[in-house]
C-alpha cells in the first residue's frame, strides 16, 4: 500500500470487523439456535451461547422427529437438492458447450437467428413467466419430475455466452494445427477445447450448482408430493404452523444442514467462484 | 463474432445446438408467447372458455389502485436494496483492498451469504426479527423501541430489504473489490505523492474509476430485486401486512397461483417482461461505452 497510516490501518480492520460480524450475526445465531432445546429459545431473549443439544437436534432434523407434522424425512429432501441442483449444473455445461461450439466454429444458415434467440433467453428470468412455464410442464405430463424440476431451468443461456466469450479467445492456430493432424470437428472439441475450458466449467459449475440448489419459487409450484421436495422447500414448510408453534431448534438445525453443501462449494472453490463471478457478467 | 478458421459441415452445427434450441424453444419460447396470447384473453374460473378481450387486462390492471400500489412498492423496494447494499459492499471492498493480514479470512465470511438461499435467509432474519422470540426484537424493545413487522407496514418493508441486502452483500462486493483490485497502482501512487490523502484519492481516483462497476450493480441489484427476492418475502413477511411488502413478482404468484387470474397474472407478466428487457437494453448500452472507457 501507498501509504502506512496505523491509524487507517486500524479503521480497516475495525469496519470489516464490524461489517463481517453483522453479516455472520444470523448465521451465527442460527448455528447457536441449533444447539438448543425449542424451550430454551422461547426464552425471551434466548442464549447466544451454544447448548448442549446438539446432537439430539440434529439427530431429530435429519431423521425427523414425529412432532412436526411434516414428517418429511430431511435426508431425502437433500438428495432431491443433489440430484436437482447436479442436473441443472451438468445439463446447461453440456448443452451450452456444444452450442457455443456451434456458434462460433460453424457457418450455417440462420446461425445469426439462432445466437439472437439464444441471447434473449438471458433477459427473463423463471419467475417471469411461472404461470405459461407450469401449463406447459403440466401438458407435458412433467409435474412432479425430476425433468420438469430441471429443464426448464436450464433453458437460459448464461453458460453458452460465458463459453461462446472464451472460444472467441482460443488462438486460430489451434484449429489450424489440429486440422493439419487430421483432427475433425469433435475430436478437436473433445481433445483441444474442452480441456482449455476446465477453468470457466469450474466456475459454472459453482455457480450453476447453488443457483439450482437455492430454487425455491420453481419447485413450489411443480412439486405436490413430498417426496420431490427439495430441502430448501421443507425449512418453509416447518413453518406452516404460525411461529409459537415451530420447533426453531430442529428448524435452525436443518437450515444448517441445507445450508452446508452450497457454503461447502463457494469456500472451497471461492478461485474459481469469483473468477465465474467476475466473468460471466462482463 | 467469428473465427477465422471455422469447419465445414452441413449437419453437424446443427446436431450440436439442437439441445439448446429444443430446450429453450419449449421451456421459454413457448410459454413466453402463451403468456402474450394470454395476456389478451379472458378465460372464466373453471377455464371452460376463453374470451378476446383485446387489451382489457391490462386497462384493468392500470386501473387497479392496488396494482400501481405494488409498482410503487417494488421500485421504493429496489431502490432500498440496491442504494444500501451498493454504499455498504462499497465501503466493505475500500477497506478489504486495503489491508494484506487476515484479507482471505474477512473475504470468505463475507461470501457466505452467496451461498444461502432466499428462503432461508428470510427465515433467518424473521428469527432474529420475531415479534414473540427474536432476539433483536428484544433487544430494540429494551431500548424501548417496539418491533412487530407482522403488524407494521414500514418495519415489515425494513426486514425485507435488510434480508435483501444481505444476501446481496456478497456479490456487490466481489465485484467491488475486483474494480478496485484492476484500478493501476500507478495512478494511486502518483495522487499520493502529489499530496492526496486517503480521503481525497477514494473521491477523486477510486471512485470515478469504479463507476462502471457501480452503474453495473445498479442494474444487476434492481433486476435483483425484481426477482431474486421472491423467497425471502415468501419466508419474511408473505406480501403482508394486508399487501405492503407484495412486489410485482409475488403479485403475479398471488393473482395467478392463490387468485387463479390468468389473464391479469398474464398480462403482468408481459409488463414484467419489458422491464426486464428495457434493463438489459440499459445494461448493453453501457456495456459498449464501457469497452470504450
Amino acid at each position: 500500500m501507498v501509504d502506512r497510516n496505523p491509524w487507517l490501518n486500524f479503521l480497516s480492520h475495525a469496519v470489516l470487523i464490524l461489517g463481517v460480524a453483522i453479516v455472520a450475526f444470523p448465521l451465527y445465531l442460527a448455528l447457536i439456535a441449533s444447539t438448543h432445546t425449542a424451550d430454551a429459545i422461547v426464552q425471551s431473549p434466548m442464549p447466544l451461547l451454544p447448548g448442549a443439544h446438539l446432537w439430539d437436534n440434529y439427530r431429530a432434523a435429519l431423521l425427523g422427529s414425529g412432532k412436526l407434522g411434516s414428517n418429511t424425512n430431511v435426508l431425502h429432501m437433500m438428495w432431491v437438492s443433489f440430484v436437482v441442483a447436479m442436473v441443472i449444473t451438468v445439463g446447461k455445461i453440456a448443452i451450452s458447450l456444444l452450442s457455443a461450439f456451434a456458434i462460433v466454429y460453424f457457418r450455417f444458415p440462420f446461425k445469426m437467428l439462432c445466437f439472437w434467440a439464444i441471447f434473449v433467453t438471458l433477459m427473463l428470468p423463471v419467475e417471469v413467466r411461472i404461470l405459461p412455464t407450469y401449463k406447459v410442464v403440466a401438458d407435458l405430463g412433467l409435474l412432479n419430475s425430476y425433468a420438469g424440476l430441471t429443464l426448464p431451468l436450464i433453458a437460459s443461456a448464461t453458460a453458452t455466452f460465458l463459453f461462446r466469450q472464451f472460444f472467441l479467445t482460443v488462438p486460430d492456430e489451434l484449429v489450424e494445427a489440429a486440422r493439419m493432424d487430421g483432427a475433425g470437428p469433435m475430436r478437436f472439441f473433445k481433445d483441444v477445447l474442452v480441456p482449455l475450458s476446465r477453468t470457466s466449467i469450474a466456475a459454472l459449475f459453482v455457480i450453476q450448482f447453488i443457483y439450482g440448489w437455492n430454487q425455491y419459487l420453481w419447485p413450489l409450484l411443480m412439486t405436490t408430493t413430498e417426496d420431490m421436495y427439495p430441502v430448501v422447500i421443507g425449512i418453509k414448510r416447518m413453518l406452516a404452523g404460525g411461529e409459537a408453534a415451530v420447533d426453531w431448534n430442529i428448524v435452525m438445525a436443518t437450515a444448517i444442514v441445507a445450508m452446508l453443501p452450497p457454503t461447502a462449494v463457494v469456500i472451497l472453490m471461492q478461485k474459481w467462484f469469483v473468477k465465474g463471478l467476475v466473468d460471466t457478467e462482463k | 463474432m467469428e473465427k477465422r478458421v471455422l469447419f465445414r459441415s452441413a449437419w453437424l452445427p446443427w446436431v450440436l445446438i439442437a439441445p439448446q434450441l429444443l430446450i429453450i424453444g419449449i421451456f421459454f419460447f413457448w410459454p413466453a408467447a402463451q403468456a402474450v396470447i394470454q395476456s389478451f384473453q379472458m378465460e372464466d374460473a373453471f377455464g371452460m372458455s376463453t374470451e378476446w378481450v383485446g387489451l382489457d387486462n391490462f386497462r384493468q390492471l392500470v386501473d387497479n389502485p392496488s396494482y400501481l400500489d405494488s409498482f410503487q412498492r417494488t421500485a421504493v423496494f429496489s431502490v432500498l436494496v440496491a442504494g444500501i447494499g451498493i454504499v455498504v459492499s462499497l465501503a466493505l471492498a475500500i477497506f478489504a483492498d486495503r489491508i494484506v493480514r487476515f484479507a482471505l479470512v474477512y473475504k470468505t465470511l463475507l461470501i457466505v451469504p452467496y451461498a444461502v438461499a432466499p428462503v432461508i435467509a428470510g427465515v433467518l432474519w424473521v428469527f432474529l426479527f420475531s415479534p414473540s422470540i427474536g432476539v433483536v426484537t428484544y433487544y430494540l424493545g429494551a431500548l424501548g423501541y417496539n418491533w412487530n413487522h407482522m403488524m407494521n407496514d414500514g418495519q415489515a418493508m425494513a426486514l425485507i430489504v435488510i434480508a435483501s441486502v444481505w444476501k446481496q452483500i456478497s456479490y456487490n462486493f466481489l465485484f467491488f473489490l475486483a474494480g478496485l483490485q484492476s484500478i493501476p497502482k500507478a495512478l494511486i501512487e502518483a495522487a499520493s505523492i502529489d499530496g492526496a490523502g486517503p480521503w481525497r484519492r477514494f473521491w477523486n481516483i477510486q471512485l470515478p474509476l469504479l463507476s462502471p462497476t457501480t452503474f453495473f450493480l445498479l442494474v444487476i441489484n434492481i433486476v435483483y430485486a425484481f426477482f431474486d427476492t421472491f423467497g425471502i418475502i415468501d419466508a419474511a413477511t408473505q406480501g403482508g401486512p394486508g399487501q405492503s411488502t407484495s412486489i410485482l413478482v409475488y403479485k403475479v404468484y398471488q393473482d395467478g397461483f392463490k387468485a387463479l387470474d390468468l389473464g391479469g397474472s398474464a398480462a403482468q407478466s408481459v409488463i414484467l417482461m419489458c422491464i426486464v428487457v428495457a434493463l438489459t437494453v440499459v445494461q448493453f448500452r453501457y456495456v459498449e461505452k464501457k469497452v470504450q472507457y
